[in-house]
């Protein structure tokens, strides 16, 4: 039996059963879009800068991923810009996008038959320091009405499933970088019970004082001002990560049900996923990523040599760093599979991050090519096969998404070509 | 993971409610029928419209905390560990002698650190004079407080857990949601056993202004002791709460084996959006029902199955006559005979965490077949005409409990809990 070869989204679909993907919405610093965040990615152009949205002067990290060029007004009604946050605004772009590309509007499938499945980390932080602003300096009275959810974790899944008339089962996950995957995860639990499409990923950002405080406190922000050094998960020079704020949303799919309104795009399918968290700090016991990794090949049916790329946590803390190179290596041999950051381009995302890298898989195997980690020089110790400099061609049909989140959250999706092997 | 449907049961309950330290203490209080809505404590609420909360009184070094841990956790994390210690030695259950990897968490919370961010914002903004905080007075766990899975983290070290770990957080049905979810996880097969619930602290002076500029709380400030009316015709507004309710959760097979106490299992739930709005409810109910008839449908139970129906019961005019209608739509006639109760009537509403405490109460009334009453229902909204069991708690054979909520991002769910012995007859 031979697939079909195809280059770029599917036209003539086989039917796959599982959750598929099928449509893309990207806001990320390397883009407002999807095509133009992966000409940049591919174009390995950073998008790391001094920091815009407020004055960094004040703090030892001074460098973000900010989504740059950003008008709300261009993409959302009026009435929905007082009461949204920076990064819910950027989710509701988002969303809209990835619906347009599955070619789903607003009343084409019945309501109870869609779902929204977010990932938050901190909320919408700046619409909260605006408010805490107001309270303490002017008084209780002055606090909006709309802070009871505008900051809240389930913002962006209620706003989102309000704008699109989606009724079905929904959610909201929290479990810092690693929500980006988890959310995914919970979606696939809907669509397994019967949900025909769900709207998940994450979107996130608290790139305002308040929020930049916080992040500060974790200790992992990189104090470089140097723009091309001061992210350099992998290499010698680690010294922390810049933070960065969008993400991605996916439409996912039973396939039979994209089968059947014939959706024309089949990004790939969410065919392996598992999660752990860590050992308790102290108790020497070995960290849970390789457990996560071997999970989730284990769910996808797949073994370690059909995995053709890794996208990596990439921390840039040389702890970490090593933790994640140890684990990989422990699954696929030193060197034994390529790995890439693009994240490095971006800065970490939080709960945004994961679901950028799902989206950027899924576009590299699309594409039939490697997106590179920029920057960076990798540490010889750490024996991984990371794509530097250029692009790198390559057979993609499987694709490993790894994510951590602070205090031990691990994450590990796998996603995979739709329709068989491609072109070896 | 393996999609082969497990079988999830409860074996250990921890609680942490206001007005009642203990799982023990919280029963006692609910079939007691008294009330623990007080005025605020702890902060100056002289300009608040509303000016009542449901408060939990405890002392976190008492309760085996130590210095380190009261530091680095905000109130709602301490009172997740509180009651998660709680509920793993209630199962009876050694964690210890279990595959870490097997044990994992899910932990509801609607709003996180609330309290620990509003006192650290306080001190590095100077009260609001600074827009730029100042980092010379920045916490050293902050980011704790920023991210609300640090209470996940907090729980699965206590437990031991190296499985699936994440804080689910959908607004006011985080509560079930979270348990739902670590149901999901069990059921897949991808742990053996959960610790699960919900936690939530969010007394704050940030939380007050925001439900006062709404005038979703009451404003019942001379009677806070009876403020908390839900079903009542001169109701006007919930009653602020906080608290904790935390799940020891297991295959049901693996449960038995060990020869587990099994207070319930978690038999049916189900989730919808209203699309509508994001404090507002549709009037008709529909997405509360049709979560209701899908979880009933799992849980393989008719109407006349349900022998308790732990309502949402908020208080609130809206809630109030959008999950009566709700119960209409989904039960039909049969609606008209089974009891019906809010617990907030007595424990205020704690946001993301009164799901979990609410499916707290819902095992412990088929623990002990007794249905906790609506306090406070004294003239009865004609809009409102189910039996809301009002003051008096009620003895009554309970196998089936109905538990709902309903919350701010349009989040409406449902969940069935059945007895030990499988529930519907």
């Amino acid at each position: 039996m031979t697939a079909p070869v195809v280059t770029g989204p599917v036209v003539t679909r086989p039917v796959v059963t599982g959750p598929v993907v099928t449509g893309i919405g990207i806001a990320a610093p390397t883009g407002l879009g999807t095509e133009e965040h992966w000409r940049a990615t591919l174009a390995g152009r950073p998008s790391i800068r001094r920091i815009t949205r407020f004055d960094p002067a004040p703090y030892p990290s001074q460098l973000a991923g900010e989504v740059t060029g950003f008008e709300p007004a261009d993409h959302l009604p009026s009435r929905l810009i007082p009461q949204t946050d920076h990064m819910t605004r950027l989710a509701l772009v988002a969303a809209a996008e990835a619906l347009a590309d599955a070619e789903v509007a607003n009343g084409d499938m019945p309501e109870f038959d869609m779902g929204v499945v977010t990932a938050a980390s901190a909320g919408g932080f700046e619409f909260g320091q605006n408010e805490l602003e107001k309270l303490w300096s002017k008084g209780s009275h002055h606090v909006s009405a709309y802070q009871s959810f505008a900051w809240f974790y389930a913002v962006n899944t209620g706003q989102i499933s309000i704008r699109h008339g989606m009724r079905g089962p929904s959610g909201v996950v929290v479990s810092d970088q690693s929500g980006g995957l988890d959310a995914i995860a919970h979606a696939r639990r809907h669509l397994r019970k019967g949900t025909k499409l769900v709207v998940t990923g994450g979107v996130d950002g608290s790139i305002c004082p308040w929020g930049w405080l916080g992040q500060l406190a974790s200790n992992r922000l990189s104090t470089s001002q140097d723009l091309d050094q001061a992210y350099l998960p992998f290499d010698t020079r680690a010294c922390g990560h810049v933070a960065g704020e969008g993400g991605a949303l996916l439409i996912v799919e039973d396939g039979e049900a994209a089968a059947e309104r014939g959706a024309r795009k089949l990004y790939g399918q969410i065919s392996g996923y598992a999660a752990t968290f860590d050992p308790k700090p102290g108790t020497g016991r070995e960290p849970a990523l390789r457990r996560a990794i071997l999970g989730a090949l284990a769910d996808a049916g797949a073994g370690p040599d059909e995995v053709d790329v890794v996208f990596a946590d990439a921390a840039g803390l040389p702890r970490l760093d090593h933790e994640e190179a140890t684990a990989i290596n422990a699954v696929f041999g030193p060197g034994g599979v390529p790995v890439t950051a693009p994240k490095t381009m971006t800065g970490r995302l939080y709960a945004g991050a994961a679901s950028l890298d799902v989206a950027t898989a899924l576009l590299a195997i699309r594409d039939q090519v490697i997106p590179p980690t920029i920057n960076v020089s990798p540490d010889p110790r750490l024996a991984l096969d990371l794509v530097t400099g250029e692009p790198r061609s390559a057979s993609l049909r499987t694709a490993l998404v790894l994510a951590r989140g602070y205090g031990g959250f691990n994450s590990a999706l796998v996603v995979q070509a739709v329709n068989g092997q491609r072109t070896k | 993971m393996t999609s082969n449907n497990r079988r999830v049961v409860i074996t250990g309950i921890g609680v942490m409610a206001p007005g009642a330290v203990g799982a023990k203490a919280f029963w006692e209080l609910l079939s007691s029928g008294k009330t623990a809505t007080r005025l605020v404590t702890g902060f100056e609420s002289s300009g608040f419209r509303s000016r009542i909360a449901a408060q939990c009184d405890f002392n976190p070094e008492a309760e085996g905390l130590g210095p380190q841990e009261i530091r680095r956790m905000d109130r709602a994390a301490q009172m997740a560990v509180i009651a998660a210690r709680e509920s793993i030695a209630d199962s009876g259950i050694d964690l210890a002698g279990w595959d870490p990897a097997r044990i994992g968490v899910t932990l509801g919370t609607a709003t996180g650190a609330t309290m620990g961010l509003d006192i650290e914002y306080r001190v590095v903004s100077d009260d609001g004079r600074l827009h730029l905080v100042d980092p010379a007075y920045m916490a050293p766990h902050l980011y704790n407080y920023l991210v609300p899975s640090a209470f996940a983290a907090e729980v699965a070290w206590l437990a031991g857990a190296e499985g699936p770990t994440a804080v689910v957080s959908t607004g006011c049905t985080s509560g079930l949601d979270a348990v739902a979810h670590a149901r999901e996880v069990l059921a897949e097969g991808s742990a053996d056993v959960m610790i699960t619930g919900a936690t939530d602290a969010p007394v704050s002076p940030i939380t007050l202004a925001c439900f006062d500029a709404i005038k979703a709380t009451t404003p019942r400030n001379d009677e806070p002791e009876t403020a908390s009316r839900p079903f009542d015709l001169t109701r006007n507004g919930f009653v602020l709460g906080e608290g904790a309710a935390i799940f020891v959760m297991e295959e049901r097979e693996s449960a038995l084996r060990r020869g587990a106490h099994i207070y319930a299992e978690i038999a049916g739930f189900a989730s919808r959006c209203n699309a509508f709005h994001m404090t507002g409810l549709r009037p008709d109910g529909r997405e509360m029902a049709e979560a209701i008839s899908v979880a009933m449908k799992q849980a393989a139970v008719r109407a006349e199955d349900i022998d308790y129906i732990n309502a949402h019961g908020s208080g609130t005019k809206q809630n109030d006559r959008h999950e009566t209608a709700a119960f209409k739509h989904s039960l039909g006639a049969t609606a008209y005979d089974i009891p019906v109760s809010s617990i907030k009537s007595m424990v205020g509403h704690s946001l993301g965490a009164i799901g979990s405490i609410e499916i707290a109460a819902s095992a412990l009334a088929i623990e002990h077949n007794v249905v906790p009453p609506t306090a406070n229902l004294n003239v009865p909204d004609p809009e409102c005409d189910l039996d809301y069991v009002p003051h008096t708690a009620r003895e009554r054979q309970i196998d089936t409990v109905l538990t709902v909520g309903s919350g701010f991002g349009g989040f409406q769910s449902a969940m069935v809990l059945t007895g030990p012995d499988g529930g519907a007859s």
